[in-house]
């Protein structure tokens, strides 16, 4: 077992962990944090996508070993500091997500989007999201949500410029 | 699948690195990103028996440009090749050939020296490297050694890398004001690895004469391919439409590529015809793409 401190969702946590244990299962058996989902556990669906220190992350592809002294930022930590609850918003809206299994994956993914390139283009957030995969809604209503938030977004600027 | 039962320790220096290779000996195998060995793991291709984490190794971080050559770190992630300035300025082929390469979060983790460690024939780095003549700089317990990405990659993900010998960086000629390079490819879905693709590096001169080319292609054969006869046909011209109908005239004699999942060869060689001319295409001066 390796020992292993780091901080998730702002919080410190120390655990000994099997270095067999990925982040996504660490995250959802050790820390009861069932909002990060394992699909495919091999790197191409996007549904365990989280952040560490900062970017966003292939959970199934990271040891909870490697991870002393990282900071982990999950869907729970993402929903609950606000930072895209406008998203979420359109996401209802729109009916982005039906079975929901991928939605946490994708709101990270698309959260990394209005972080990095503020002015993406349909094309642009199509290609960001193309890790992401989807069974159900056929994606045009994520896009559209992507989309439509980083227009309210841009006009908010706007407004507060005035 | 889960991951099998595996070891994991931490090397913070070379010298644990070392130390873990002494220990374990060859069950022990480097982790940089994980983006290759934890999903091969996932499928059993591969059970090493202690994973030595090396991604904690100073010596194997950054890049600089010293005494003229640009050095990168193999531990280097493919989404800071992206944005690396010095990079973008002395080597934009391998800033070029990020978008290309997996997905936004798989570039968080992969490194260039997993890419060039791994050596799939169809990645987009292993060809970069070639096309640029790259050097790679390569250390061991026994001592390091230097040698040219051109004869590192000795077949199907297989490298001159000796058991226990370990990629410390990629080192790069700066780019020269008349280089001209490109990197374009053909696959499926954005993200895939590629059916087939060019690395294609030139320098151009004020005529528009061409020297020192070095196309290189991936996904065609079972490492990166140099196109030899399609450079050799290029070399001393003037590049224009007829040269460049020359170098793919040239290019079938280089390429022997294998049917795959993709298709067959004939299809792989098609591509890479295309590929060559959309590549060169871009170097001629703007009068003559109108044309
Ligand atoms: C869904 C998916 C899609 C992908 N698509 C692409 C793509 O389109 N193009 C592409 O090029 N790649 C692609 N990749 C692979 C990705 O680029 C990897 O990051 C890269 O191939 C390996 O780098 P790594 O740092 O993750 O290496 P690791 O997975 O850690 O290691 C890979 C191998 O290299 C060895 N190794 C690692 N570092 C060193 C070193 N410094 N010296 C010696 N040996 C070393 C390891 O022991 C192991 O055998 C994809 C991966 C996934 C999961
Ligand atoms: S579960 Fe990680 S990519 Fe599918
Ligand atoms: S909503 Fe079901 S997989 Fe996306």
């Amino acid at each position: 077992m390796i020992p292993i401190t780091l901080t998730v969702n702002g919080e410190r946590v120390s655990r000994h962990v099997e270095p067999r244990r990925h982040l996504i299962d660490f995250l959802r058996l050790d820390l009861g944090l069932t909002g990060s989902h394992a699909g495919c556990e091999h790197g191409v669906c996007g549904a365990c996508t989280v952040r560490v220190d900062g970017e966003i992350v292939r959970g199934c592809l990271v040891p909870a070993a490697s991870l002393d002294g990282a900071e982990v930022t999950t869907i729970e930590g993402l929903s609950d500091s606000g930072e895209v609850a406008d998203l979420q918003a359109h996401f209802v809206a729109r009916n982005a997500a039906q079975c929901g299994y991928c939605t946490p994956g994708m709101i990270m993914t698309a959260a990394d989007i209005l972080r990095h390139h503020p002015d993406a283009t349909r094309a642009q957030i199509r290609e960001h999201l193309s890790g992401n995969y989807c069974r159900c809604t056929g994606y045009h209503a994520i896009v559209d949500a992507v989309e439509a938030t980083l227009a309210e977004r841009a006009a908010r600027r706007q407004e507060e410029r005035r | 699948m889960k991951w099998p039962a595996i070891g994991y320790v931490r090397a913070r220096s070379l010298d644990d690195l070392w130390e873990a290779q002494r220990t374990h000996g060859a069950a022990a195998q480097v982790l940089a990103g994980g983006q290759t060995l934890l999903a091969t793991l996932a499928f059993r291709l591969s059970e090493p028996g202690v994973l030595v984490d090396i991604t904690r190794i100073p010596e194997l971080r950054g890049v600089a440009l010293r005494d003229g050559v640009l050095r990168i770190g193999a531990l280097t992630r493919h989404a800071e090749l992206g944005r690396d300035p010095l990079i973008a300025r002395h080597a934009p082929l391998i800033a070029a050939a990020v978008p290309y390469i997996a997905h936004p979060a798989i570039r968080n983790r992969g490194t260039i020296g997993g890419s060039l460690a791994y050596a799939d024939p169809a990645a987009e780095l292993p060809a970069c490297a070639v096309a640029l003549d790259a050097t790679l700089h390569l250390l061991s317990a026994r001592g390091e050694r230097r040698v040219k990405a051109e004869g590192f990659f000795t077949g199907l993900l297989s490298t001159l890398l000796e058991p226990g010998e370990i990629i410390a960086a990629v080192e790069l000629p700066p780019a020269s004001p008349a280089q001209r390079s490109a990197i374009l490819e053909v696959s499926r879905r954005s993200g895939d690895y590629a059916m087939a693709g060019i690395a294609a590096v030139l320098e151009l001169d004020a005529a528009g004469q061409v020297a020192s080319p070095r196309l290189t292609f991936f996904g065609v054969g079972d490492r990166p391919v140099l196109a030899t006869r399609a450079n050799a046909a290029l070399a001393g011209r003037v590049l224009d439409a007829a040269a460049i109908a020359a170098a793919a005239e040239a290019l079938e004699g280089d390429l022997d590529p294998p049917a795959d999942l993709h298709g067959p060869p004939e299809m792989k060689r098609h591509l890479a015809r295309v590929l060559l001319r959309r590549a060169l295409a871009q170097f001629l001066p703007a009068r003559e793409k109108a044309a």
